[in-house]
């Protein structure tokens, strides 16, 4: 297992002070280091296992179950595809496959120059302007694939 | 003069935001006065971004406004609702929403969603107040009288999970809002929080009254960041004008109220497993009994309730049970929002009593498919609804008439598909929906949907004979009466509809 940073162990020491009180905090906690860090190290688990006595197998079970937290930091701009069915109603498979030939990648996959990590997402509640991409927590509707280009050439052109 | 642009994520995705730039630098450089308001949408989401003036007659609407629209707005005088191409006329007048039953989302692209003034000057808290005069078993009461049922999916009765909160005698208690919506076709709970979430926060103070709860929790998917930031924002002026918190509208009565994230798991909008998730835990369901009303959050009686439910408080209280329990038909009382989603030409929100036919949804309102091309089917309540026919539009949406043909309302979400989808597809994608998304805890759900998946890619590929059909529709029957929830339990119906009404979608495939 590969230590912590430095920096690393100092975010999550703060979001366990800061945190740590409340009610079954530890997914809160997961969002906060990952807000900071871009995803959870490994080096965590055990700190915060210990910190909130949970046993290292369940900090571990709980950052596998949910799709959101990464254990790899990702490319500087994450894009989310929707999969669900209004998407694929209008063409989501189209813009998938479209998606991952343009960045030569697959789902859950970064771009060669790290400047893109893509992920597919089960439903942005943009339905009613299917197909929907997120870029970096922005929503996006009825994008088909000249309209991701422009997207992904925004990202580029560092807007 | 007040201009009006939504925020609401739908309009921003279709560039609202820029929008609102762009009218604000033209009145910063034209030295014109305005007031921006950035409202939530209307829910006539093909109109987005809809710009609405305010006039003596009431607000006129502009919309599908672009950037480079704008200066054309200005100098057609659009501040004083100038003709323009763009002119849809009065908001309220435009059919697709004069023709609805706003009782729920009476308040969703009017108010400032940020304020809690501009919530109470528009009629906001009159229920919670009606709630405070009342005894805890009259309130309960009142949403039973109701008719009101659990607008997530399962529609249960909602007054009785509150009795039952409210006769169990515990210590501490809760409120919790499933704000998990992850059935795609559905945005009605996100559209709400975004547009006017005081309507939500007024809702569930006034649960805790009634069942004796002084602390609830939002779940909120973590895919919806715009509802999170209006949500958290919303709470903090909800506290700083004393409608939360020890002593909320100085009633001596306690409520507190905030909101934790979700982590992009589909199986967390599963009450149980939504508990699971809100004490930390991986949301992996658990078995019923005990009830959540008995036995929930941190193992105390525990209400959990879908947003729009808890969103159809305030009005149930302010005008009386009889009064919303007027609308709807049979045992379905009410008004629902529909989400008119995916190939259609006009999607939207449609806040209507029970009782209207599919056709009047995707012909009148949706305006037909979005490509020009015939629609072939829907699938209604998401991920684990079923598909129905196109001739079978003429069914009622209500819980029970939907429910006589195999189908379910599900949380009212309604996607539409035209004549180049392929059936076997869509069936094998419930199946891989399933797989992606099972907490794993039992077999039929956790092996079954892979198997399915397996069998489903078989079919597509041609292979000859019906053994696989006959064994995948062995395997939604194990699926269907051996699954501990709904995910497992429910995935057959996509399917099994699927292969019902669309056999030539299955049969006879060629080779690959």
């Amino acid at each position: 297992m590969q230590a912590l940073l430095p920096a690393q162990r100092e975010t999550v020491r703060r979001q366990l002070t800061l945190l740590k009180s409340q009610p079954g905090p530890l997914i809160e906690i997961l969002h906060a280091i990952q807000g900071e860090l871009g995803f959870i190290p490994e080096g965590a688990v055990p700190l915060l296992a210990e910190e909130l006595n949970l046993s290292r197998a369940e900090v571990h079970g709980v950052i596998t179950f949910y799709h959101f937290f990464r254990r790899h930091p990702p490319g500087r701009h994450t894009v989310q595809v929707c999969r669900a069915e209004s998407c694929q109603a209008m063409g989501g498979a189209a813009l998938e496959a479209h998606a991952k030939a343009r960045l030569g990648v697959d789902f859950h996959e970064t771009s060669a120059d790290g400047e893109v990590t893509l992920e597919p997402v089960f439903c942005l509640g943009n339905c009613s302007c299917s197909p929907a991409v997120m870029i970096d927590g922005e929503l996006h509707g009825r994008v088909d694939a000249a309209r991701f280009d422009a997207l992904l050439a925004d990202l580029k052109g560092g807007r | 003069m007040k201009v009006f642009v939504p925020r609401d994520a739908a309009a921003l995705s279709l560039g609202a935001e820029a929008v609102a730039r762009a009218i604000s630098e033209y009145a910063d450089a034209h030295n014109l006065r305005l007031t921006l308001v950035r409202n939530g949408t209307r829910g006539m989401t093909w109109l987005e971004p809809l710009v609405e003036v305010e006039s003596a007659r009431g607000r006129i609407a502009y919309g599908p406004v672009t950037p480079a629209e704008v200066p054309g707005l200005f100098a057609a005088d659009f501040l004083r609702g100038g003709p323009h191409p763009l002119c849809q006329g009065l908001t309220e007048e435009i059919a697709y929403f004069k023709q609805q039953q706003r009782l729920t989302f009476a308040r969703v692209g009017v108010v400032d969603p940020l304020s809690a003034a501009d919530y109470v000057a528009h009629g906001g808290y009159a229920g919670l107040k009606q709630a405070l005069t009342l005894t805890p078993a009259a309130i309960v009461q009142a949403v039973l009288d109701s008719g009101l049922r659990g607008r997530g999916g399962a529609a249960f009765p909602t007054g009785i999970k509150w009795k039952t909160v409210l006769d169990a005698p515990a210590p501490q208690k809760y409120v919790t809002c499933n704000a998990d919506e992850g059935d795609s076709g559905t945005f009605a709970d996100r559209m709400l929080m975004e547009g006017d979430p005081f309507c939500l926060i007024e809702g569930m103070t006034i649960a805790g009254i009634a069942v004796g709860a002084t602390q609830g929790y939002i779940y909120l998917r973590a895919e919806y960041p715009h509802a999170y930031r209006t949500l958290k924002a919303a709470l903090e002026d909800a506290y700083r004008g004393g409608f939360l918190g020890a002593n909320l509208l100085d009633s001596g009565r306690r409520f507190d109220l905030e909101v934790r994230l979700g982590a992009g798991a589909y199986i967390c909008g599963e009450e149980t497993s939504m508990l699971e998730s809100l004490e930390g835990r991986r949301g992996e369901v658990r078995v019923r009994p005990p009830l959540p009303a008995i036995k929930g959050l941190f193992g105390q009686p525990t209400i959990v309730n879908n947003v729009i439910s808890l969103s159809s408080v305030p009005v149930i209280l302010e005008k009386g049970a009889a009064y919303y329990r007027d609308f709807g038909v049979g045992k379905s009382r009410g008004t629902l929002p529909i989400q008119l989603a995916g190939n259609l030409k006009r999607g939207g929100l449609v806040e209507r009593a029970f009782g209207v036919t599919l056709r009047e949804l995707l012909y009148d309102y949706g305006g037909g498919s979005a490509s020009g091309r015939p629609l072939r089917a829907v699938q209604v309540g998401g991920p684990l609804g079923a598909y129905i026919p196109a001739s079978q539009f003429d069914t009622p949406v209500d819980y029970e008439a939907l429910s006589a043909i195999g189908a379910l309302l599900g949380h009212g979400g309604i996607v539409a598909f035209d004549d180049t989808v392929d059936m076997a597809q869509m069936a094998r994608y419930a199946m891989e929906f399933c797989a992606e998304e099972s907490c794993g805890k039992c077999t039929p759900c956790r092996i079954g949907s892979t198997r399915g998946v397996e069998l489903m890619d078989r079919i597509l590929q041609g292979e000859p004979g019906d053994a696989n059909l006959d064994l995948v529709q062995e395997l939604c029957e194990t699926m269907l009466h051996g699954s501990l929830c709904g995910l497992g339990g429910m995935t057959p119906f996509p399917v099994q509809s699927a292969i019902k009404h669309f056999p030539e979608d299955f049969r006879g495939r060629t080779r690959q």
